[in-house]
């Protein structure tokens, strides 16, 4: 029976059936999953790394030394994986090496919008875009045949809306490979000048191989198809964008469906262009395929009619090209807006109550915790990557050392073991008298509870060494580390005090597991005794998503109130009561 | 033409599970199927939405302004925020719970009333339910999400013991009892 999978359970299955021994990734909305249901197939061996640059380069070891290997991340962590990326292009692999990374058109869960489609160009990197969870498995399977047949990492490209859809999936049997016989080769496997001159000219020349590959094989083996219906008009587009020009216009268009982002189909785009009337690119994001085509001098309408901004739809193609659009009707409301929030009982909102009364500046970092930037807590200052609150805290305090008296830098757990070590390293070593806070909340949160070092467990679960937060600081330098419990808004204020006033660096370990792992007991819902509440609505000041003003005084939604007791310490007439 | 469902609600309410739910039974039914799901920052408390099609061949995976066949909604608010995306003719089904989103709990927006009158002046065929106090009676307060679906399933052309096998092979078995329980009383409510 075929299976409903996510396109990132059909990357997984892909990977197991084509024999695939090691994977190692960093998770990232939207590419997680891939990892983890990858794990579910005891026959790779699959691991969290600290970052997407080890990740890929325990991926390039592991294909030199025979193994077919895979990583995967969301768009930014291309950028950190960005620097072996582009040298194990001219290495080439020795068994298939895939990455697999996950653009986020629309941000459901990320601060930029980066097309890494360029990367694949740039990096010289053939990438395959699949369109539902089916091309997920088979493009998968297809690219490590593709990765030892030119010799090169190939990477495979999604979108939220692929990585994150279900649709049904066909199983095969894995295929199990020995180990492929590593030989000594520096000339290839060396990379240092002498070498990576030779190595350029074989990348340049696998380009072209891959080029003729894509205009000729790849459509016989279904990476790339051409459907031609009313000529009319004819329409490029891959992966979701496809899909949604397939329901806006059905038989009223002709496609070329394009699975081989990079290098593109030239002789295809041509001919293809010469055969409809009208010829639209539709492609989120940045104009990457219709670029290629203005290029090759073809007359094709793209950027100037889309959007270069957020997710498509069916309607939207629809609206653009044929100007029709399906009625809808609106209720007469004024309808507030429900931004994500900071969950009830959330360890990190006790610890932002305490910087808020303090009013000091934060430099922020990307986790669950970034929404302590929005109302009404509003303590993030900045927010730029992962490790970032970290160094651009040193570098502020480096612009005036006043700014030590009152900055601090938040940073998760899994994000300072990421990329935040490093910027702790230069406050040390560089010394300015900063104060970083570490919200540890014992998992990595946001992507959905992933293992990280930190934790004493590895994907699987098992038990795993754990890095220590507080051993780290104190070896890269930090003399003044403590530890505060983020539920006593006291113990963190009177703390985060003491440190900015210190002289030299400190670390601040705000310490509690995230109130959704199931090992974290939840105490009764707490009530509020109307006759003592004043109304004054001190409570609501921490933002908590169970309390709300009803019928004048404040209530407690008891499905949703975990007892954290963060809420009374905020009640002066003691009207939170068990 | 495939079937459109939307599934609306506030992040951390199980309109992940519901989904899943229904497209599960859609396979089982055998019919093409797509279901579209959000991950990430939004499920912290935010409006989400996830999509189930299904039909002889489904290429979207998400349904878009005017286009859902129906519309299962975990909170009231949301109901009137994704109303229009429902497909005229088409039906909403909600729960009638009141979460109040953080810009109402902090006194810059306000909760509008009149919100189930002001969706049927729209035109809209509307059941609203007491989804919760059907779910503590089947012995949990988290099983709103099966007792929607219960009052959804009857909307479609699909046996209740596919349904029912479904409900058997998504839930933890630790908890499978309540959940029969609470899709049954959903069920019941979906034929009034």
């Amino acid at each position: 029976m075929k299976q409903l999978m996510l396109g990132n359970e059909g990357i997984a299955r892909g990977l197991y059936e084509a024999g695939v021994r090691v994977v190692s990734s960093y998770p990232g909305t939207p590419s997680t999953e891939a990892t983890e249901a990858a794990a579910k197939y005891p026959e790779m061996r699959c691991e969290w790394a600290p970052n997407e640059k080890v990740a890929a380069e325990v991926a390039a070891g592991a294909a030199i030394a025979g193994a077919r290997s895979f990583c995967s991340m969301k768009h930014v962590g291309m950028n950190v994986a960005a620097d072996p990326m582009f040298t194990m292009s001219y290495e080439g692999v020795n068994a298939g090496m895939v990455m697999l990374v996950a653009d986020d058109p629309g941000m459901h869960s990320s601060q930029n919008e980066q097309d890494s489609r360029h990367y694949a160009q740039a990096s010289k990197l053939l990438m395959l875009e699949p369109a539902d969870s089916e091309e997920c498995r088979v493009f998968t399977k297809t690219a490590y045949e593709l990765s030892e047949r030119f010799d090169t990492p190939v990477i495979i490209r999604e979108t939220t809306r692929i990585a994150h859809s279900r649709s049904l999936v066909n199983e095969e049997e894995r295929v199990e490979l020995p180990l492929r016989e590593y030989k000594k080769d520096p000339g290839k496997y060396v990379m240092m000048p002498a070498m990576a001159k030779g190595r350029h000219v074989i990348v340049e020349q696998r380009t072209l191989a891959e080029r003729a590959f894509a205009e000729t094989e790849a459509f016989e083996l279904g990476l790339n198809r051409v459907e031609y219906n009313d000529t009319r008009v004819g329409v490029i587009a891959s992966g979701i964008c496809y899909q949604y020009a397939k329901e806006a216009l059905g038989d009223r268009a002709s496609y070329l469906k394009i699975g081989t982002v990079w290098p593109l189909p030239d002789s295809a785009l041509k001919d293809f262009a010469s055969r409809c009337e009208t010829v639209w690119v539709i492609e989120e994001l940045d104009g990457f395929i219709e670029s290629r085509c203005l290029e090759l001098g073809l007359e094709v309408l793209g950027k100037d009619k889309f959007t270069l901004l957020g997710e498509y739809s069916q309607q939207m193609i629809k609206q653009v090209v044929t100007g029709e659009h399906s009625p809808y009707v609106k209720p007469g409301l004024d309808i507030p807006g429900r931004p994500p929030a900071l969950c009830a009982g959330c360890p990190h909102r006790g610890l932002y109550y305490a910087l808020k009364k303090i009013g000091c500046y934060v430099s922020g970092d990307i986790g669950c915790y970034t929404l302590g930037a929005l109302a009404p807590l509003g303590m993030i200052d900045t927010c730029i990557c992962m490790g970032a609150s970290v160094s651009a805290l040193h570098g502020r305090n480096r612009a005036d050392a006043a700014n030590a008296k009152n900055s601090v830098a938040v940073i998760g757990d899994s994000t300072f073991i990421h990329s935040g070590i490093t910027g702790l390293v230069d406050i040390a070593y560089n010394r300015t008298d900063s104060v970083v806070i570490v919200l540890d909340n014992s998992i990595t949160g946001m992507t959905g509870h992933q293992q990280n070092p930190t934790t004493g467990k590895n994907i699987y679960g098992e038990p795993a060494p754990a890095v220590s937060i507080e051993g780290v600081a104190r070896a890269v330098g930090i003399q003044r580390v403590r530890v505060v419990d983020p539920y006593d808004i006291k113990e963190c204020e009177d703390a985060v005090r003491e440190e900015l006033a210190a002289d030299g660096p400190s670390v601040i370990i705000s310490r509690r597991p995230c109130v959704l792992l199931k090992h974290v007991k939840h105490e009764p819902p707490r009530k509020v005794d109307r006759e003592k509440c004043r109304s004054c609505r001190q409570c609501l000041k921490i933002g908590c998503p169970a309390i709300s003003m009803r019928d004048g005084k404040a209530e407690i939604d008891f499905t949703q109130c975990v007892g954290c007791d963060v809420c009374k310490q905020m009640c002066r007439f003691g009207a939170i009561v068990d | 033409m495939a079937y459109s469902i939307m599934i609306v609600g506030v992040g951390g309410q199980g309109t992940l599970l519901a989904s899943r739910l229904i497209g599960d039974a859609m396979v089982r039914a055998g019919r093409d199927v797509k279901v579209s799901e959000v991950h990430g920052m939004s499920q912290r408390g935010g409006s989400v939405v996830t999509y189930v099609k299904y039909g002889d061949r489904v290429d979207s995976p998400i349904v878009d302004l005017g286009e859902a066949d129906l519309i299962l909604s975990f909170e009231l608010l949301e109901a009137a925020r994704w109303l229009p995306y429902l497909k005229t003719g088409g039906k909403l089904i909600s729960n009638d719970r009141r979460i109040d989103p953080m810009p109402v709990i902090t006194g810059a927006a306000k909760y509008p009333d009149g919100i189930d009158a002001a969706i049927r002046a729209a035109g809209a065929d509307l059941t609203l339910l007491d989804a919760l106090s059907l779910a503590v009676a089947a012995g949990s307060a988290k099983a709103v999400n099966v007792v929607l679906v219960g009052v959804a399933a009857r909307q479609t052309d699909i046996p209740k013991e596919v349904w029912l096998e479904s409900v058997r092979e998504t839930v933890p078995p630790k908890f499978l009892e309540m959940n029969l329980k609470a899709f049954e009383l959903g069920y019941a409510y979906g034929d009034k």
